[in-house]
């Protein structure tokens, strides 16, 4: 072993107390940063995949028009204009090719129409006001997943009976309607019609379950009196929804329609998103940094009473960068332990978070072993040790030993 | 110049010309005047004077670990006036050993591997070579049976001792020693001063030694007496 080691490796284990105390603040401060760091990746998944159980990452529509002037304004001839939306239908011309088109975009997974009409449950004298969604139910399963939340049929039915429909679990305590029964939909275009009713989901959330509704398409468009190719809504999933917003782009360059990315749809979401993020990373970064004031301290101690050692080590002939070596040595060996350390910890504090079981929406706590997580907290771990190490290592370095022998 | 000018010049291992060194705190004051003097190889060297004199200033200019200073100064030679410090203290490592007056042997350590730390740094040699070196320099200074035993836990003049095998552990030309008995009782002082003699007698080793300890100058080959910045004799 190289000399300046076998120095640093004998600093660290002569004064075991004060090096338990640093790798301690270190396992600390490592392990609440991955800790709080998978939690919050976490909880970006589990609000995500709540999210996406109703909403696609990309959806494509006729925008509303805003009339313009027939003439260009020219000068001295001033134009009155009276902008408004215009009166057209917010139907897509020819869907099945703009649906073609979008599944040629190579991040493209899943395209699938939807029409959505608002409607009318009623039973008896019950009535509710809610939203029937008419989708092609293979490609919407694809896109939602919407078997994983079923609570009760048969997800498939709806394939087989154009009539079939399936509820959320709100309506049907309401309503106090179970599989098989008959409901009845009046749409805002005055169309009666009755379902049957083929299937129960649970989204958990209450709002959704309280509404909605699954049709078929073409149901759908006979509610709103309208012909097989009225499609209101074009939804695409892609491979990695954080993309969502740059193919998004691409889809409306090339095919003309509005497309909307899921993050730009749920803003506020986002926006909540982003304040735990920063928080956080804040919280994390902040425990981690003072784990590295404690290296800090401990190696300027260490420095200070080592310096007469320093000073010889010099008179033998050790450089400056040796001396550095060794105090940085030092550092990084606390921060090693305190990094293997942390990752125990953090895995251990993780393994108990997981079990636990917190109910409504979330279920069991939304947290996982984030490798990505762990990787990051190990850098930024070493890399603040380090520099713990080696601004007092410089300083050390720095001591001019003929001031010291001749005290 | 004569043939016997010329050996002596040949034969000499550390040379200054002319070195002025000025302190600036807390006012300017010059410290040394014009120093020049030469030391031939197996000398036992000794710089005696008031404190003030400067003669601990020179030690450590001779040692070139200060380096703030003008004129010129050779060892083996080489001229060492600007050099950078990185390149020194290869020099310090490999040519000159140091004996304190506080021993400074690094507490958590054996004797043994106090003795070894600079010839693991100059690592010419295996660490197996290095260790039966340092045997055998601690056997030389009487300790040989204490070389495992944390430095700490010697007596004073043990210390010392350890520290002079360490000075020796790199064969260096020379061993510079500043106030080397000044923290040891007469009898330690006089083994330390056998022992000095001794490496210089039987060994050829160059020894430049700063003292306050009268005798322990006049025992030496060479006394050079120091006054206010010069050299009077």
């Amino acid at each position: 072993m190289n000399i300046n080691s076998v120095i640093a490796k004998t600093y660290i284990f002569s004064n075991k107390k004060l090096t338990a105390v640093a790798v301690l603040g270190v396992v600390l401060g490592m392990s609440i940063y991955i800790f709080m760091n998978s939690m919050m990746v976490g909880f970006d998944k589990s609000s995500n995949a709540s999210l996406f159980k109703s909403t696609s990452h990309i959806r494509v529509y006729k925008d509303d028009e805003i009339s313009k002037p027939l003439l260009s304004e020219e000068k001295g001839t001033p134009i009155i204009v009276n902008p408004k939306v215009v009166p057209v239908k917010n139907t897509i011309i020819n869907p099945n090719l703009v649906i073609e088109t979008i599944l040629k975009q190579k991040d493209v997974t899943v395209v699938t129409p939807q029409v959505t009409s608002n409607v009318f449950y009623n039973n008896g004298k019950s009535q509710i006001s809610g939203l029937a969604v008419g989708i092609k139910p293979d490609e919407a399963n694809q896109m939602y997943n919407i078997k994983s939340f079923m609570v009760d049929g048969d997800f498939d039915a709806l394939k087989s009976n154009p009539n079939g429909i399936l509820i959320g679990s709100g309506i049907s305590q309401k309503m106090n309607l179970s599989i098989n029964d008959n409901i009845n939909l009046t749409s805002s275009k005055g169309i009666n019609r009755n379902f049957k009713i083929v299937g129960i989901f649970k989204t958990n959330n209450s709002n959704i379950d309280k509404t909605k509704s699954y049709i078929n398409i073409a149901s759908a468009q006979q509610l709103l009196k309208e012909g097989a190719s009225y499609i209101t809504d074009i939804n695409v999933n892609i491979y990695d929804p954080e993309e969502a917003e740059t193919v998004a782009k691409k889809i409306e360059n090339i095919t003309g329609y509005k497309a909307e990315g899921w993050k730009q749809a749920n803003e506020t979401l986002m926006a909540a998103n982003r304040m735990r993020k920063m928080i956080i990373t804040f919280v994390s970064l902040t425990i981690l940094l003072v784990a590295g004031f404690g290296i800090y301290n401990i190696l300027n101690m260490t420095v200070s009473q080592k310096i007469n050692d320093i000073a010889i080590l010099k008179a033998m002939g050790f450089k400056g960068k040796d001396v550095i070596r060794i105090f940085v040595t030092q550092a990084v060996s606390i921060g090693l332990m305190g990094v293997i350390g942390g990752i125990f910890l953090a895995t251990i504090l993780i393994t108990i978070l997981k079990k636990v079981y917190v109910g409504g929406d979330i279920g069991y706590f939304p947290i996982d072993y984030e490798t990505k997580k762990f990787i990051q907290g190990t850098i930024i771990g070493l890399v603040i040790t380090f520099f713990a190490g080696y601004i007092p290592a410089k300083k050390a370095a720095n001591v001019d030993p003929v001031e010291i022998f001749r005290k | 110049m004569t043939i016997k000018q010329q050996l002596i010049t040949n034969n000499s291992i550390l040379k200054t010309q002319g070195i002025d060194k000025f302190f600036y705190q807390p006012t300017e004051f010059q410290v040394l005047k014009k120093i020049s003097f030469d030391v031939k190889k197996g000398e036992f060297l000794s710089m005696v004077g008031k404190s003030g004199s400067g003669k601990s200033t020179l030690l450590y200019i001779l040692s070139t670990m200060d380096t703030e200073y003008k004129g010129e100064l050779f060892i083996d030679g080489q001229l060492m006036t600007g050099l950078t410090k990185d390149q020194l203290a290869e020099i310090r490592n490999q040519k000159i050993g140091f004996v304190f007056q506080f021993h400074y042997l690094l507490p958590e350590f054996s004797c043994l591997q106090n003795v070894m730390i600079p010839a693991l740094k100059l690592g010419k040699l295996s660490e197996k070579e290095i260790e039966e070196k340092a045997y055998n320099k601690l056997e030389i200074l009487g300790l040989k049976d204490q070389a495992l035993k944390p430095a700490s836990k010697l007596s004073g003049g043990q210390q010392q001792r350890v520290a002079i095998a360490r000075s020796l552990i790199n064969d260096p030309l020379i061993i510079m020693g500043d106030e080397p008995t000044g923290n040891l009782d007469s009898k330690n002082t006089n083994i330390v001063f056998d022992i000095f003699q001794e490496l210089t007698k039987d060994f050829g080793q160059t020894i430049i030694a700063v003292t306050h300890d009268d005798d322990f100058a006049r025992k030496s080959d060479r006394i050079i007496e120091m006054k206010d910045g010069e050299i009077i004799r």
